[in-house]
């Protein structure tokens, strides 16, 4: 009895500034993962058969992870009243825009050798290539006014600016479900996920203002 | 990762093309050429695999990891008794390894990686083939009455897929017209059908409606009958591996790969144009000719360049052929034809 209190009190109390220095060093270090799996994998040689598509892949994936994961500390709040995580958010939205960017050189580096036309060409002519690429011109400013500068800087505008990632998580997704031939699975996954984080923000809001009605 | 060509096939061992297209005195040819490779065979699969064995050394790179699991997934059955061809001479092949572990089987799942470890427990023995529809009578062919029906001949062919990827295979097979000459087909056959294995038992993809199982695909009987398309029972001189279609299958190198029936179990002829799985799956996507065209793009994948599997992370891509390098045999099958439209 006396334990699971104690678990209790462990997850609804906020830790302290110490601690969260080292929850974020945690999750700096978990974030790194992904890439260090990669080069061990590519020292291996054993990126599979198709190395470029599956390093394209790999850091599709971990940027759509990211992006959700990101976008799922705001529901945790809503839900739970706690706040503390947000403080993880710049810190994961930067590592979306690391692995975002590791996905498109890898696409026009290893798969394009940064022939323009071609690149062009296939950004224009296939509309799963066209909405990724959307999305990743839509992070860089949001990656750009990430600091403390910006945030004090654009203020009011900064938070309309950075509403753009809901926009971006859509187009992410899009991005995936489009890229997949016949088997939507996975895709539809990540849909789902997305469906979840962005329809509890949009019932709270509703929620919230219903509850200002009643008053 | 490369294996060159040249140093496996001695120009001797080459057939001449006059010769080749010759077919009377190629078969008579092909008896005697039986007798010499059933005897060279053995050595030269030893010295194929060791000269794979020698290029990844070279790279520094030590395979022993790839080689060990191949080696667990198929039995390397050797093909004994099969001629060399001057196809694809000067190509360079792609990596066993590769060939057989990056493969597009949805039977068996629908990532590249599966069909090598979900089809280890197939089994493509006893196997006969069914042939139906506008014949003089249907009839069944075994496997084993399929590999004695006409000399086996070594095909190294490009295979280009639709999603932008090409390899080059030593794909050891017979002529499909020898198939067809066989199974006598009537006036009224316009178009061939090839209908897959669906055995939900033993292939777990079948159980998720990700296609219209069974899978079907087809061809006019003009490409059917092309010197080029062939039944391939084989690749790199050993029966073929489960994961690439044992025991045998469709192999159309001016088209997409998606055209080459796997695991075929059946072949009627017909008066219609097969609707094929892919047609039915996307119709935009996916035509019944699907030949291979840098200049009619896909909704989704770019098809003026390919990348070629086992080139390496920095190769790049390289250019689409127009028929995949094959437009001198099969161009003339489709002049008049609006290739846009008949994509």
């Amino acid at each position: 009895m006396l334990y699971t209190l104690k678990i209790h009190h462990f997850l609804s109390a906020s830790p302290t500034k110490k601690q969260i220095v080292w929850v974020k060093f945690f999750v700096f270090l978990l974030s790194l993962v992904p890439l260090i799996r990669l080069f061990w994998l590519g020292l291996q040689d054993d990126l599979t058969a198709n190395p470029v598509e599956f390093l394209e892949r790999s850091t599709g994936y971990w940027t759509l992870f990211i992006l959700l994961s990101t976008l799922s500390l705001t529901p945790v709040r809503l839900m739970t009243g706690r706040v503390w995580q947000l403080q993880l958010r710049r810190m994961l939205g930067l590592f979306m825009f690391f692995y975002a960017c590791l996905h498109i050189t890898a696409y026009m580096w290893l798969d394009f050798s940064f022939d323009w036309t071609a690149i062009t060409k296939d950004i224009v002519k296939h509309k799963y290539v066209l909405v990724g690429f959307a999305a990743f011109v839509l992070t860089v400013p949001l990656a750009i006014t990430s600091n403390k500068f910006m945030l004090k800087r654009l203020r009011e505008r900064w938070k309309k600016l950075h509403q753009l990632v809901y926009f971006i998580a859509i187009l992410g997704v899009l991005h995936f479900w489009w890229l997949v031939k016949k088997d939507i699975r996975e895709p539809l996954l990540y849909a789902v996920i997305l469906f979840f984080l962005l329809g509890i923000r949009i019932y709270f809001k509703y929620s919230k203002q219903l509850n200002k009605v009643d008053c | 990762m490369i294996i060159q060509t040249k140093s496996d096939i001695a120009p001797s061992e080459i057939t001449p093309k006059e010769v080749f297209e010759n077919r009377r005195e190629f078969i008579q040819k092909a008896g005697f050429g039986l007798l010499a490779t059933a005897i060279s065979l053995p050595l030269h699969a030893a010295t194929l695999r060791s000269g794979a064995e020698n290029s990844d050394k070279s790279l520094g790179i030590a395979n022993t990891k790839s080689a060990a699991t191949s080696s667990a997934f198929n039995l390397h059955q050797k093909i004994s008794g099969y001629s060399k061809t001057t196809y694809g001479t000067g190509e360079k092949l792609t990596p066993y390894d590769d060939v057989t572990t990056y493969n597009n089987y949805y039977e068996f799942g629908t990532s590249k990686s599966e069909p090598a470890i979900n089809a280890k427990l197939f089994k493509p023995h006893p196997w006969t083939i069914s042939i139906e529809g506008e014949v003089k009578k249907n009839k069944t062919i075994s496997i084993e009455d399929i590999y004695k029906l006409a000399p086996l001949e070594e095909r190294i062919y490009r295979m280009r897929c639709v999603e932008g990827w090409s390899m080059v295979i030593p794909w050891v097979g017979l002529p499909l017209a020898q198939l067809i000459k066989w199974a006598e087909p009537n006036a009224n056959a316009k178009y061939i059908e090839f209908i897959s294995m669906a055995d939900s038992q033993q292939m777990t993809g079948v159980n998720l409606p990700v296609l219209d199982w069974p899978y079907v695909e087809g061809l006019r009987m003009d490409e059917a009958m092309n010197p080029l398309t062939i039944l391939a029972v084989g690749l790199y001189g050993e029966q073929l591996p489960n994961q690439n279609g044992a025991p045998i299958r469709l192999v159309v190198p001016w088209k997409y790969g998606f055209k080459g029936a796997k695991a075929i179990v059946k072949i009627r002829f017909t008066e219609k144009m097969p609707l094929t799985t892919w047609m039915k799956a996307g119709p935009n996507e996916y035509g019944f000719y699907a030949n291979v065209n840098p200049q009619v793009d896909h909704p989704r994948w770019t098809q003026s360049s390919e990348k070629r599997i086992g080139a390496g992370l920095f190769a790049g891509r390289i250019k689409t052929q127009m028929f995949n390098g094959y437009a001198e045999q099969v161009g003339q099958m489709y002049a008049g034809l609006d290739l846009r439209k008949n994509f």
